[in-house]
């Protein structure tokens, strides 16, 4: 079967002009491949490079060398228009943090990617009310910005948005961190059914107990933390 | 996909200084791009040179017409010049006031743009304004006041009005949120986003505002001293800015 998402041999360094043209090596030799319907794990100490990888799958950060296949597009030399149609239709984000317009009601926020892929209005909030019934975010704030919301209700919203369009491949950043168990089940069980339906995921999760629960393997990027010069 | 605006090297010199120098880039239909840069990088240079209100000393800026495809818009004749920019762009001043007729009523303001493409029936022209001056938020009692009386936002929610009022496919922006306090910016983005949305808009936006075009740009050029020193998506030049002045301007933001 044809990978969903295939790293190959992606080095990345940042340098840093204004502190005297420093450069710091923090990946080299990246692999990674996952099939639709799989979700692997990123795990590594803190600071080994997992959301670094995640940037550079989405388009965040540049790539120094090798290629990142997503649904057959290599992120590493696409165009910012081929980046964003890709964001649109084939990979989705669930960030750590939601960012968003003002004033814009959380029914909207939550139905922009459906609208967005080319979906109906009235199919993006039917997909929205339904998503927000589900993790618990009370009927009486969907049409209020999520910006006044507290942290919980607001991670919330952000992951009714990441899940409203099926995409085929998804990026999962802590999806279940300051989550209730109730709501973190809720969670759990969105994922199992994007990798029913055929999603291929990557995830960085610290909460080993949902690793161990949805996913089929871990990576560990520390493998491609290249060695520093004391 | 042809796209809209193919803009090949141009330059613009201030006698000896440099203005703009060399800039090319190509904008797709649906793109927001965002100039930004500090005072005196050029970037106005450059919006002006685009849309026609500066002669540049060279270069092409080729825009797909409806009628004829792709024309470099810097050998057009003047009244074809013109027509342009009443019809299929549109451009947004900073200060509202040099986008607006201050002297007669802001459903004038509006109708005039109407009526400068052909509309003639009075009835017409008044809905189509009362129409969109209630897109942009202004309340249809307002529609017989003249601009002077309106606030800071409201002018320049009265001056996209008038300007995307014809159905513009190109939208000229320079720092359209300048000025004005941040609740008032706040609507003003959320207003834009969702024209350029739902009207397929592509824009250019000029702004020293790294949070504006973080909202509404797709794209962004980051310009010093008259060159364009990096372009990208604009949440990788922002996230992960490669030339040390993006890099500067990037980590130069308070933090709120």
């Amino acid at each position: 079967m044809e990978a969903m998402i295939r790293v190959s041999d992606v080095s990345k360094s940042f340098v840093l002009h204004n502190q005297g043209g420093a450069v710091i090596p923090v990946m080299a030799g990246a692999e990674l491949s996952v099939q639709p319907g799989e979700c692997v794990a990123l795990v590594g100490d803190s600071g080994a490079g997992k959301s670094t990888l995640m940037r550079m799958l989405y388009g965040n950060y540049l790539s120094n060398g090798g290629s990142i296949c997503v649904g057959g597009l290599d992120v590493a030399r696409a165009e910012p228009r081929e980046i964003l149609a890709m964001r649109r239709e084939v990979l989705g984000y669930v960030s750590q943090f939601l960012r968003v317009v003002p004033r814009v009601p959380t029914l909207e926020v939550v139905a922009e990617p459906v609208l967005a892929a080319g979906g109906r209005r009235e199919a993006g909030e039917a997909r929205a009310r339904d998503l927000l019934a589900r993790l618990n975010v009370p009927e009486r704030l969907w049409s209020l910005s999520p910006t006044t919301f507290s942290g919980g209700e607001q991670q919330r919203v952000n992951i009714a948005r990441g899940f409203a369009h099926d995409f085929p491949a998804m990026l999962l950043d802590e999806p279940t961190a300051s989550l209730d168990a109730t709501n973190r089940a809720v969670v759990l069980e969105l994922i199992e059914e994007a990798k029913a339906r055929g999603a291929a995921i990557v995830g960085i999760f610290h909460d080993a107990e949902a690793r161990a629960q949805v996913c089929d393997r871990e990576i560990d990027v520390s493998r491609f933390t290249p060695e520093r010069a004391a | 996909m042809t796209p809209l605006l193919q803009v090949r090297d141009l330059t613009k010199r201030y006698g000896a200084r440099l203005g703009c120098g060399d800039v090319s880039f190509d904008l797709y239909p649906g793109e927001v791009m965002g100039i930004v840069g500090e005072s005196g990088s050029g970037k106005s240079t450059l919006l002006n040179c685009l849309a026609g209100h500066l002669a540049p000393d060279e270069g092409q800026v080729i825009f797909d017409t409806r009628a004829e495809g792709p024309v470099d818009t810097l050998r057009m004749s003047e009244p074809a010049r013109r027509m342009l920019g009443r019809t299929d762009w549109a451009f947004v001043h900073q200060n509202a006031r040099d986008g607006l007729r201050m002297g007669v009523s802001a459903g004038a303001n509006v109708g005039e743009r109407l009526m400068a493409v052909g509309a003639r029936h009075y009835g017409d022209i008044r809905e189509q304004a009362v129409d969109w001056l209630g897109r942009v938020e202004i309340a249809e009692d307002r529609v017989d006041d003249r601009p002077r009386a309106f606030s800071g936002g409201m002018q320049q929610r009265l001056q996209i009005a008038r300007n995307l009022v014809t159905g513009p496919r190109l939208v000229f922006m320079d720092e359209p949120t300048g000025g004005l306090d941040v609740s008032v910016q706040a609507r003003l983005l959320d207003l834009l986003r969702g024209l350029v949305r739902e009207m397929g808009l592509s824009a250019i936006i000029v702004t020293h505002d790294l949070a504006v075009v973080r909202l509404l740009a797709d794209r962004l050029m980051v310009m010093k001293s008259g060159a364009v020193v990096e372009t990208g998506l604009t949440d990788q030049v922002l996230d992960d800015p490669q030339h040390g002045y993006t890099q500067l301007l990037v980590s130069s933001v308070l933090q709120v």
